[in-house]
């Protein structure tokens, strides 16, 4: 049912864990629908210079967490705030349909940590 | 060379070869249409009676008219439900089951509704045993089935099924069970415990797919949902299904031969199986009944982890079993049956369900309650709702 990449995100997550001191953190999902993701980055001149990620769910939620961390790291955040789900659908070599929706969250999560960090940032 | 453990048998068994065996001249040789009067036909036909026989063995029926075959569980949940509520129209509306039912009873009850009948759904306690009570005041005069689950398929409860027949018929009701977890596992007496109506399985019992059978009692009033050419005395048309008729029979037979030491030997290792991992995995936990449970039964739930990754993650080990997760659904619900026991969305989520099969051995459980505490530690520390001092 899942691409070889997904299994092989689901295998070996990149970047998992937290950052203690990150500059903004963003979660998404619901542990009532079976998916929760934390992304957590750290910014230097506007640059995404380190993130990492926290799920729980499914395949799809931990490999999505896992490739949004690869296509994010060092993109600048206007790039960053550009990449898509579907972007990380096609880097994972596609998701279920069923997945699509309710698993897909880990571009949500990126946009909300840089959120954070600008709204941090702002006041 | 990597081991590959199948704990996954209330989704589907092997056929086993001596069931095979017999089933297969009636695809080549004896494939005559039981309903024709000439020798091909009287040889199908009296295949199809030996297997009924069969069937009326293990339930302990009364006579073999009682025994119709369908093409599964699904199947006869379906015909026993809306056969019976149709057929009883003129004499109450009402439908009684409980919120814990396999879907192919929850459906067919819900579809029911949106004819016209009035369903009642009676709560379950937290082990998934009826509440007495409740079924008490919900079984009106205008009830004409209560259908209620022999055993739970996804949590192993057993119910307490003479208390429940003896409401039932003091009310007036008729009482179906589905009995499709339950048959061939654990003795059934549909004459000792006063049971009206009753689906089983093929599969369930090492048999072939797409048959099944419904039990019903001499004297219950029961109408056709499939209607053609009349076989099965008018209750089931279609041709009938000889040879997985015939490997249905064999099942039942093999099942009631071995149904004690097999019992025995899979509750021992399914204790083993529960035990092992409640030690070694903290925050996990027992779903269903302690005691009360089919012997092959062991559903399980883990704290702060999900169902899927956690059926990947022992796949990847070569272990296979089931999740009551919204991520394993089709309907990206949790399991309806793990919420009526009263778990919340988040528990259920984390749920595991090991149902074990006759190849299942003491090295099996060993393998999988050695992978699992490694495991759930992994999911666990990618999990942000894992808390702190469980990490470290």
């Amino acid at each position: 049912m899942y691409s070889d990449k997904v299994l092989d995100h689901f295998r070996n997550p990149r970047n998992m864990g937290e950052i203690p001191d990150a500059d903004g953190v963003g979660t998404v999902g619901n542990p009532v629908c079976g998916d929760l993701m934390t992304i957590y980055i750290k910014v230097k001149d506007n640059r995404l210079a380190d993130i990492k990620f926290k799920t729980f769910g499914c395949g799809a939620a931990i490999a999505t967490s896992s490739m949004i961390t690869e296509l994010a790291k060092g993109k600048t955040l206007d790039e960053a705030m550009k990449i898509t789900r579907g972007d990380v659908a096609d880097n994972l070599g596609g998701l279920p349909p069923v997945k699509m929706h309710c698993s897909n969250l880990a571009a949500d999560g990126l946009h909300a940590a840089i959120q954070d960090y600008l709204k941090k940032k702002g006041a | 060379m990597a081991r590959r453990v199948y704990m996954d048998h209330a989704a589907g068994k092997p056929v086993a070869p001596e069931i095979l065996e017999v089933m297969m001249p009636y695809y080549t040789d004896k494939y005559g249409n039981p309903s024709s009067p000439h020798s091909w036909g009287n040889e199908a036909r009296k295949a199809m009676e030996d297997a009924r026989v069969k069937i009326v063995s293990l339930i302990a029926a009364k006579k073999p008219e009682e025994i119709f075959f369908t093409s599964g569980g699904t199947e006869s949940n379906n015909l026993a439900i809306k056969g019976v509520a149709f057929r009883n129209k003129d004499r109450g509306n009402q439908i009684v089951a409980t919120t814990a039912e396999h879907m192919s009873v929850m459906n067919p009850c819900k579809s029911l509704m949106k004819q016209g009948f009035a369903v009642t759904f009676v709560p379950v306690d937290k082990f998934g045993i009826v509440d007495l009570q409740a079924l008490e005041s919900a079984v009106t005069d205008k009830t004409t089935l209560v259908s209620i689950g022999y055993a739970n398929g996804e949590i192993g409860t057993i119910q307490p099924i003479g208390e429940i027949a003896e409401i039932v018929h003091r009310k007036g009701a008729s009482l179906h069970m589905d009995a499709v977890a339950a048959a061939g596992q654990v003795p059934i007496n549909v004459q000792g415990e006063n049971i009206d109506l009753m689906s089983i399985s093929s599969n369930d019992m090492y048999g072939p797919r797409g048959m099944g059978a419904l039990y019903v009692k001499t004297g219950t009033r029961i109408e056709p949902i499939i209607q053609g050419g009349g076989q099965e005395r008018g209750l089931r048309s279609g041709t009938e299904n000889i040879p997985a008729i015939v490997g249905m029979g064999k099942a039942a037979e093999i099942a009631k031969a071995e149904m004690k030491t097999e019992g025995q030997r899979l509750s021992q290792l399914r204790d083993q199986l529960v035990k092992r991992i409640l030690e070694s995995v903290p925050a996990s936990f027992l779903n269903g009944h302690p005691t009360q449970r089919l012997p092959n039964n062991a559903s399980l739930r883990f704290s702060y982890v999900e169902g899927e990754s956690l059926i990947l993650s022992l796949d990847m080990l070569g272990i296979a079993c089931s999740s009551g997760s919204a991520c394993t659904s089709k309907t990206l619900e949790p399991s309806h049956i793990l919420l009526a026991i009263g778990l919340k969305h988040e528990e259920a989520h984390g749920s595991l369900l090991f149902t074990l099969g006759k190849q299942n051995t003491e090295e099996d459980v060993e393998y999988v309650a050695g992978a699992l505490p490694d495991i759930v530690k992994r999911l666990r520390a990618m999990s942000p709702l894992t808390p702190k001092e469980m990490l470290s």
